[in-house]
């Protein structure tokens, strides 16, 4: 009843803190690694035209809303002057920038930072059947006769459409691609043919206008891409060279052939991109797109704490991890120890002496204080004045380490300092209530095995990634706790059992 | 698996084991004082007519020091114990006396200061579990009976019984040895002797884990020891649960040559090298008593009933099953 009891606490635990674990590193990014980086494309749209008299002024810029394969970091204009109106319609979204009364030269500028998230698919919902388009003679006969040929030739969407822009893409062209190719020459015009023609097969069809990204481009050009549907998915298809396949270095602006700019009151309107590569810290962007996405997460989070209380916490929320080493060793292996958290105090104290200093130092206070406390029996002091002048004489020992280590130039014995010495003076005092009770050979196991549990947590405790996972997911705690739950009903033998009831052991 | 010894078919009970299934499932947290405090268990057992060792006095203060001499008046000789204390320590055996020095019976001779800063000690919680302030209870000392004399060094052997609600179902003599010093103490060199619960006679001994069949210091064999009282001590034991409470229990005993069996201590929680003294395991004979309805069974019946568990042992059954 009880084991039952346990594991499905211990599952319900796991449960919750999986799921949350999962929702803040897959939904919210947050990285496993502290030094992650991730690739941040920032791109710099800049809209300029021309005003010959004083007037008013008005540029609608084309603007990306759910890139998908691409995730927004953030997003800003440059307006001066201008009034600046974000729309958000079913078209995708624009930004409308209108003046009153400007003249001249004329520059607006839009900067938009992704980086890359293959989750991410927002694409366009289902497209409806497109009408066969009426065009004129000799184009709807060239069209129709060219679609009946490659129809002939494939077998569904995908290899029609392959064909489709291979025909059209022909050097040597027919003499129907020629006809219809007449009028189109930019890639925005063959890729709008394209549309067409697919049309005249009935095949839903959209263009995507990217832009190209580079490491570092000033002149980024903006590159249409040929969207098919094929009854479940879209299907990206490059118009010029008719490969299947979003291309990796493109980012999908937006959708639909429109003009990416359209400004009245002005001339000479253009629009340019500049595309610039970086790298950010994983755990940066994760933050602004956790907050972005309106996620109360990072506001519970420990990174919301002030630094110096998120330091502390960072040790903390490793005190648990330590004592499931504990755990483990004990019940399951079978070290013996000087108190039962002792180890994890100690290594937390060897973070601030360094491992091997701190070891060194450890060993020599405790052999000291053994020997003081022997010492200081033979004045038969009562108990507690005999632990407060154990104290006492450890706090001048690690005082006269210090000293003397500086004066060497070592600096472990500076650090030292702050060292947990009430830990020391416990643990003197118990080992050598063992010693006194158990003889020295059990004071001796258990001061080694406290020393060898404590660097296995120090060392466990020191791999950056278990750090930085333990800090930004402190929802690992539940898993550590049903870890500890489930240990604590553990009843078979530890490993130092096999030895110690060796003899009795069946032959086998 | 197999890399590792097979300990589970001889049935030998882990620290886990039996901290998870035996004590925590069988000794109710509550009724623990009723054994770790000495002066309680002398008192419940001296009211249920159980025989222990003489209370001459208790010493619950530093002030009371002074009142030593008043209890040990008239005593040639006596025991010094922390109440609260545990595995044997702490304690102080006094053979004899003369003015301010006192011997105890491992020869060392003790002043008046130096007995004073012992109890002094005691008070502050040196031998008591977490160094809680404790009591020094002075008690008379055992005349341990002759029969064992050849095989103890120095020091009272005494009689481990575990108690599985309230029937005995294992049992052992622990002999003291010059490395235990004079004390009983397996884990210190003592030597351990299984008892055949039904027949009351030594079947197996060991030192440490390494099985021997003499006496290392008085060379006697340890090995087919016939223990007197052996039904009184088993009866006692099993009284020992009705009085407590305690559904996994360890009864010391001692053979005092004019008292017969005296109860030592009862633990709460008794050690697991009883085991590898019986080269046996206990989750046998423990399996096969939890199968069973216990409650409200006679003392007699209890242990007609440890004596039958005996045969659970796997070498029992194949011995039988030769036979």
């Amino acid at each position: 009843m009880n084991r039952r009891h346990t594991v499905i606490l211990a599952a319900i635990l796991v449960l919750a803190g999986t799921s949350l674990f999962l929702y803040k590193a897959r939904t919210l990014g947050l990285p496993l690694d502290a030094a992650q980086e991730t690739e941040v494309w920032t791109m710099e749209a800049h809209v300029s035209f021309h005003r010959d008299s004083v007037g008013a002024a008005k540029a609608h810029l084309r603007i990306p809303e759910n890139p998908f394969g691409y995730r927004i970091a953030n997003e800003n204009f440059v307006s001066r002057g201008y009034g600046l109106t974000v729309d958000e319609r079913a078209s995708g979204r624009q930004a409308l920038w209108a003046v009153r009364k400007v003249a001249g030269e004329q520059s607006l500028y839009y900067r938009l930072s992704v980086y890359a998230d293959p989750t991410r698919t927002g694409s366009l919902p289902k497209p409806t059947f497109p009408k066969v388009p009426e065009l004129e003679e000799p184009y709807y006969s060239a069209m129709m006769d060219l679609t009946s040929h490659v129809r002939e030739q494939s077998a569904d969407i995908l290899t029609f459409t392959s064909a489709l822009l291979r025909r059209l893409n022909d050097p040597t062209p027919e003499e129907n691609v020629s006809l219809l190719r007449d009028g189109a020459r930019t890639p925005m015009q063959r890729t709008k043919l394209a549309v067409t023609l697919l049309a005249g097969a009935r095949i839903p069809a959209e263009i995507v206008q990217c832009v190209q990204l580079g490491e570092d481009r000033r002149m980024a050009e903006v590159l249409p891409i040929l969207a098919v549907h094929n009854g479940n998915d879209w299907i990206y298809f490059d118009p010029q060279t008719g490969e299947l396949g979003f291309p990796p270095n493109l980012f999908p602006w937006v959708w639909g052939s429109k003009p990416l700019i359209d400004v009245t009151g002005g001339r000479g309107d253009m629009v340019e991109f500049s595309v610039v590569r970086s790298l950010q810290p994983t755990m940066e962007i994760a933050q602004e797109r956790a907050a972005s996405l309106g996620s109360k997460i990072p506001e519970f989070s420990l990174l919301a704490l002030p630094l110096r209380t998120q330091s502390v916490y960072g040790v903390i929320v490793m005190i648990p991890l330590g004592a499931l080493l504990v755990v483990l060793l004990r019940n399951f292996i079978g070290i013996r120890t000087v108190g039962t958290f002792m180890p994890v105090l100690i290594a937390i104290a060897f973070r601030e002496t360094q491992l091997l200093g701190g070891l060194l130092f450890f060993t020599l206070i405790i052999v000291a204080g053994l020997g003081i406390r022997a010492y200081l029996e033979h004045l038969r002091l009562l108990l507690v004045p005999r632990l407060a002048s154990v104290l006492t004489v450890v706090v001048i020992l690690m005082t006269l380490v210090s000293i003397a280590s500086h004066r060497m130039g070592v600096d472990t014995g500076l650090s030292v300092a702050l060292f947990p010495m009430v830990i020391l003076t416990m643990m003197i005092e118990r080992m050598s209530v063992t010693w006194e009770e158990l003889g020295a050979k059990d004071a001796i196991t258990e001061g080694m095995g406290t020393m060898m549990t404590a660097v296995l947590i120090y060392l466990v405790m020191g791999v950056d990634v278990v750090r930085h996972v333990m800090f930004v997911f402190p929802e690992l705690l539940l898993l550590i706790l049903a870890a500890t739950l489930l240990a604590g009903r553990y009843t078979g033998f530890r490993l130092t059992e096999y030895r110690r009831f060796k003899a009795m052991a069946a032959d086998q | 698996m197999s890399l590792l010894p097979d300990l589970k078919s001889p049935g030998v009970m882990g620290i886990n084991s039996r901290n998870g299934n035996y004590i925590m499932r069988y000794n109710p947290r509550r009724l623990f004082p009723l054994v770790d405090d000495k002066l309680i268990s002398k008192d419940l057992a001296v009211k249920n007519g159980l025989p222990v060792p003489e209370l001459y006095g208790v010493i619950r203060m530093l002030h009371d020091i002074r009142k030593f001499d008043q209890i040990v008046e008239g005593k040639e000789d006596f025991v010094l114990k922390p109440v609260h204390g545990s595995g044997g320590n702490g304690i102080m055996v006094i053979g004899g006396r003369s003015r301010d020095r006192y011997r105890t019976t491992s020869g060392k001779i003790v002043t008046r200061d130096e007995m004073a800063h012992h109890m002094e000690n005691t008070l502050g919680g040196q031998f008591s579990l977490g160094g809680q302030p404790d009591q020094v209870l002075v008690e008379y000392r055992v005349k341990f009976d002759p029969i064992f004399d050849h095989v103890s060094y120095l020091g009272v052997p005494d009689i481990r019984i575990i108690v599985f609600k309230g029937v005995p179902v294992m049992s052992m003599i622990r002999l003291p040895t010059r490395s235990s010093d004079g004390k009983a103490n397996l884990h210190m060199g003592g030597v351990g002797a299984g008892i055949d619960m039904r027949t009351g006679i030594t079947t197996n001994a060991v030192v440490g884990t390494s099985p021997m069949q003499e006496h290392p210091d008085t060379g006697s064999p340890v090995v087919g020891l016939k223990i007197p009282h052996w039904d009184v001590m088993l009866e006692i034991a099993s009284r020992c649960y009705e009085i407590t409470g305690l559904g996994y229990l360890g009864v010391d005993l001692v053979l005092d040559a004019a008292l017969g069996p005296l109860i030592l201590e009862m633990n709460a929680r008794p050690g697991l090298n009883i085991q590898i003294a019986n080269a046996a395991g206990l989750l046998p004979r423990l399996h096969f008593l939890e199968a069973l309805e216990l409650d409200g069974m006679s003392v007699p019946d209890r242990i007609a009933l440890g004596k039958e568990a005996t045969n659970r042992d796997p070498r029992e059954i194949t011995r039988m099953a030769v036979a």
